[in-house]
């Protein structure tokens, strides 16, 4: 019935192990592949459409009172949009473990806790970088030809862009990991990543005192347009600092995640 | 081996788990009997290091489970809730659980074939019925070929051929050396796999004993006897050590002495007697007798005046 237990080598719990577990879990699932689909969709389609609108010279595309001002920006009008499927993309990653009951068997398999939450950042970080870069490289390269004089890879400030745009996609999707992990509840989660990512820097403009301005520009959103526009802001970060600012909302939510798993039950 | 010592767990202010303290030997299989919210999954998963307990210790073969490097070589378990996310598939389930300590494909293919589930193998589990997905969690609770097996209530809604076979591989596995430790409702269920039992009671240890000493214990077998001649043999079988329950005119019920003995008794004194029947309570019921005390949600009798 059960085969000999000397048929089977034994052999140790080991963070490559659990790498491999949750890649394999990555790519098992329909809805995560789904997700990832549409993210890249809403960053190829929104910019394309709105690099040949701009490209007309009729109404330049994108969401009312943030429409794009340079070919390069057109080009990213989907950006947006894509923070947010890949942020759900991440939240389903870890929450959806929590809602379906999965993670009492993965805490069962790994039972130090932890390696899990490390192997699904690192591999989702991976998975998501590679496809959000060939996407941004795509819309980029497609979009700038749909537009008379548009930019070309050599120009200045370009090749940031491009490969910020899909460091700012990897970045929200490893929030949404860690808000998912952190709240165990893929609504509440996607919720709180929306508000961090969008509402926080409209509702600090509406709110926040004149003399206290300086505080917005170190709001995640802010931070994150820092590193991915091709034109600085004036009181904007630097591209670096911004990049320093979003990676610190990171690894603050995943140690706060770090912290729950380990101190309280699965 | 599986050994808790003072186990507690609360949650806010309701203790679960109250200061358990018992061994589950290998090569038996040990049964975890009580009634509802009585603590039985709550102190599986306190085995697993899948919740922290609020005081006392459990280890499995020697060690708290999570500081095995090994974990699934030592334990597999079968939680209560499905513990699979619907959207994968039965086979991609296994194989990223196997994954995280090396267990070859190969095995997978082997505990699937195990478990009878080959034919949905590749299905994604949303779609499982109930009892398929009690197989998928055995499927991985034995994918390391553990030392120590947990079920938490296996036949939970499995067809009879279900149950005949998961009461053949608990056997199975505990002839082959393993720890089994299943949880269930159910005395009866028990005394046909289990060798030993360990009852519990909001929490609390009611009983460690061998399923042949309770139910040695248990057979306080009484004797009904009806006869027209009640009062004759009322006076001839009453004496000390017996007890005579009278139940109705001509009729009452004898402990403490044998059916033989009465019988003999009456027919010496030229009694007759209509009647003589053994009254042995089912082990669900000295069960129930066990841990009337102990159960937290009783179901209230309709209409029942007694
Ligand atoms: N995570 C939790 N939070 C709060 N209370 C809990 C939790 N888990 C269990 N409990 C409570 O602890 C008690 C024991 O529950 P447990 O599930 O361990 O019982 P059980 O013996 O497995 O019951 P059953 O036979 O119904 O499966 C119950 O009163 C339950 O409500
Ligand atoms: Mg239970």
């Amino acid at each position: 019935m059960t085969t000999a237990i000397a048929a089977l080598p034994r052999k140790r719990v080991s963070l490559p192990r659990v790498l491999k577990s949750e890649w394999i879990k990555f790519w098992s699932v329909r809805s995560t592949l789904i997700t990832l689909g549409i993210a890249v969709l809403l960053l190829i389609g929104f910019g394309l459409l709105a690099s040949s609108l701009y490209g007309d010279g009729s109404d330049p595309g994108g969401p009312p009172g943030n429409e794009p001002t340079d070919p390069i920006s057109a080009s990213f009008t989907g950006t947006n949009f894509a923070v947010l499927a890949f942020g759900a993309l991440g939240v389903l990653f870890t929450a959806g473990e929590y809602s379906t009951g999965m993670i009492r068997s993965s805490m069962a398999a790994v039972p130090k806790r932890l390696p899990v939450l490390w192997a699904k950042a690192a591999v989702f970080a991976a998975v998501v970088f590679v496809v959000a870069l060939a996407a941004s490289a795509v819309v980029f390269t497609v979009g700038q030809s749909l537009i008379d004089g548009g930019a070309s890879w050599s120009d200045p400030g370009v090749a940031r862009a491009v490969v910020g745009t899909a460091g700012l996609l990897t970045g929200s999707g490893l929030l949404g990991v860690g808000l998912g992990a952190l709240m165990r509840s893929t609504p509440g989660a996607i919720t709180t990543l929306f508000g961090v990512m969008f509402l926080l820097a409209m509702v600090a403009a509406l709110l926040v005192p004149e003399s206290w301005s300086d505080v917005v520009q170190y709001l995640p959103s802010e931070a994150g347009d820092a590193f991915t526009a091709v034109t600085q802001q004036e009181d904007a970060l630097s591209p670096l600092a911004g990049l320093t600012v979003f990676s610190g909302y990171i690894a603050a939510t995943l140690g706060a995640a770090a912290w729950r798993i380990k101190r309280s039950d699965v | 081996m599986i050994e808790v010592h003072d186990l507690t767990k609360r949650y806010g202010d309701k203790t679960a788990v109250d200061g358990l303290a018992f061994t589950v030997k290998p090569g038996i299989v040990t049964g975890f009997l009580g009634p509802n919210g009585s603590g039985k999954s709550t102190t599986m998963r306190m085995i697993l290091g899948l919740d922290r307990p609020t005081s006392g210790t459990a280890t499995v073969n020697g060690r708290p489970y999570a500081e095995h490097p090994d974990p699934m070589f030592q334990a597999g378990a079968l939680l209560d809730a499905k513990a699979v996310h619907t959207g994968r598939t039965a086979y991609h389930h296994l194989l990223a659980l196997a994954a995280t300590t090396g267990i070859p494909k190969s095995r997978v293919d082997e505990v699937i074939d195990i478990v009878g589930l080959h034919e949905v193998a590749r299905k994604r589990v949303g779609g499982f019925s109930l009892g398929m997905g009690q197989r998928l969690g055995i499927a991985s609770a034995l994918l390391g070929d553990p030392e120590v097996v947990i079920l938490d209530e296996p036949t939970n809604g499995l067809d009879p051929e279900g149950v005949l076979w998961i009461r053949n591989l608990m056997r199975d596995l505990a002839a082959q050396g393993r720890t089994v430790f299943v949880s269930s409702h159910l005395m009866s269920e028990m005394a046909l796999t289990a060798e030993h039992l360990i009852v519990i009671g909001k929490g609390r240890l009611i009983a460690d004993v061998s399923v042949s000493g309770f139910i040695e214990s248990a057979s306080n077998e009484s004797v009904r006897v009806r006869s027209p001649h009640a009062n004759a043999l009322h006076d001839l079988i009453s004496g000390p050590g017996t007890t005579v329950l009278s139940i109705d005119r001509g009729l009452f019920e004898v402990t403490g002495l044998s059916a033989e003995e009465i019988g003999d008794r009456a027919a010496g004194a030229g009694i007759p007697v209509h009647e003589l029947t053994v009254i042995r309570p089912s082990l669900e019921e000295a069960f129930m007798e066990l841990t009337k005390d102990a159960v937290e949600y009783q179901s209230a009798t309709i209409g029942a005046t007694r």
